[in-house]
């Protein structure tokens, strides 16, 4: 797992987190490999999306929250003070449970972050960028003749991929997703499952679901969490066939509790 | 192993299960009866395991019917996804246990013409595949691990068995032409009980992947060996 050939573009070493006297994170080792999903599975309360907010800072605006151990983002504490938040959610964008775009057009979702981030002016080269993306999250055939048409006017699955448009118009290299599936039907969640194997050559993808069949479909690492402590890593292939620990074991085959 | 939240799901694999140590215990039974007609030269008992053989033929689709139900809609993982595997595999070597008993038992109608007299090393070899098949399916039965590795081993010894039973009946057919359809007739009885014996060996090695999650089909003893510790990666 240490190789040199393997690129990670997330290490975690010993990261604890509380919520006041809570701690709901008992010392997290993980790598997560540049250019593969890795998703997070595990019951409720588990952890897995708490340990999913740390990765771009989410939890830092909830009250009494405290985070410690090292989390490098290609070598580099995002906990450092010098760290700017804002810059670090344009290297790590997230997709929601719920669809969540912008109450303005199509356009605007997705030109909105690269404009304040003056990645680019508006007309043509925006034009461009917004196309792109909304190309690449494969939505672009579906809206390119409304795209002054308000995003929440749009189906659930359509709006969560203009969210992933919205995500990576700005160039992450990571996506977080927690639950991007769980409000779509299964066409929906198809498509985007599909999108999120095409989005890995260029991206880092992290998924938290609580559906362990999509977590076996589009993941290429996965993560068992149990009681804010990670159980179990490796492929995906190991964990759903010969998983080591029997925790792990009983969750898969749904002996759990 | 804790059970199933779901408890119907729990009741369907021990369902299975049942289904194919009753299927083992049939087919464990068709091999005795065979080789008891050989011995007592019993016609009626043979046209038994004929009949019989449909029996199991059907076992074996209800199982299989049963397996494609519960992959298509329990999605079974890990444990649950490797003893599914194995009852897929394990059924289908079974199946052909009981072929080979029922072509025994056509064997042995064939020596109504010209009886065997020599039976005793057909005997040994049949003793020795039974104990071997009984030690697969204890196996299966109790993820036992230890049974299937001796069961595994007992192989070595049967194929020489039958190596030596059959240069045993080449030396009566050349001391006597006469007994030359019967000697061919145990030759081919002696095969038969090999490859049950390897069919054995195939159970055996599911059960091994089925409880470590290791494929040792294929491999040298070494290398299994290593599996199944832990210590080589496949």
């Amino acid at each position: 797992m240490t190789s040199n050939l393997i690129e990670n573009t997330l290490t975690v070493r010993d990261l604890k987190l509380w919520y006041g006297n809570f701690e709901a994170l008992h010392g997290i080792n993980l790598d997560i490999q540049k250019g593969k999903v890795t998703a997070f599975i595990g019951p409720s309360g588990c952890g897995k999306s708490t340990f999913l907010r740390c990765i771009n800072r989410m939890n830092d605006r909830i009250a009494g929250c405290r985070v410690e151990g090292e989390l490098l983002l290609n070598g580099q504490d995002i906990y450092a003070p010098s760290v700017d938040v804002v810059q670090l959610r344009s290297y790590i964008g997230m997709v929601f449970q719920k669809p969540n775009p912008f109450p303005k057009s199509i356009y605007e979702n997705v030109a909105y972050a690269p404009r304040i981030h003056g990645m680019v002016k508006d007309g043509p080269e925006m034009d461009e960028l917004v196309e792109t993306a909304l190309k690449r999250a494969g939505i672009w055939e579906e809206v390119k003749d409304k795209l002054q048409q308000p995003g929440t006017a749009l189906s659930g699955g359509q709006q969560q991929r203009l969210c992933i448009a919205r995500t990576i118009a700005v160039k992450p290299k990571v996506i977080l997703m927690d639950e991007p599936c769980s409000a779509l039907d299964p066409i929906a969640t198809a498509k985007i499952e599909e999108l999120m194997d095409e989005l890995k050559d260029e991206y880092t993808i992290v998924i938290v679901t609580h559906n362990m069949q999509q977590a076996a479909r589009v993941s290429d690492y996965t993560a068992y969490f149990y009681l804010g402590d990670l159980i179990e890593f490796n492929d995906t292939h190991t964990i759903f066939t010969a998983p080591a620990n029997q925790k792990t074991e009983d969750y898969i085959t749904g002996r759990f509790g | 192993m804790t059970e199933h939240t779901f408890k119907r799901f729990e009741d369907e694999l021990n369902t299975l299960k049942e289904k194919v140590l009753s299927m083992g215990g049939m087919v464990e039974k068709a091999v005795k009866r065979s080789m008891n007609s050989l011995i007592k030269q019993d016609v009626v008992r043979a046209h038994k395991v004929i009949e019989r053989d449909h029996a199991i033929n059907a076992l074996e689709m209800e199982i299989d019917d049963m397996t494609r139900t519960l992959l298509a809609l329990r999605q079974p993982a890990a444990s649950d996804l490797r003893f599914i595997m194995t009852t897929i595999k394990v059924v289908t070597d079974l199946e052909r246990m009981g072929d080979l008993a029922e072509s025994i038992a056509n064997h042995m109608l064939k020596t109504q013409e010209a009886p065997l007299t020599q039976v005793a090393s057909l005997q040994t070899l049949s003793d020795l595949v039974l104990a071997q098949t009984a030690l697969a399916l204890d196996a299966f039965a109790r993820a036992d691990l230890d049974a299937a590795m001796t069961c595994i081993q007992s192989d070595k010894k049967i194929d020489e068995l039958y190596r030596t039973m059959q240069r045993e009946y080449l030396t009566y057919m050349m001391e006597d032409p006469r007994q030359i359809t019967a000697g061919l007739i145990a030759t081919n009885i002696g095969r038969n009980l090999e490859r049950i014996g390897d069919h054995a060996v195939n159970v055996a090695k599911m059960v091994i992947y089925m409880v470590k999650g290791k494929d040792i089909r294929h491999t040298d003893p070494q290398t299994a060996a290593a599996l199944i510790s832990g210590t080589a990666q496949k």
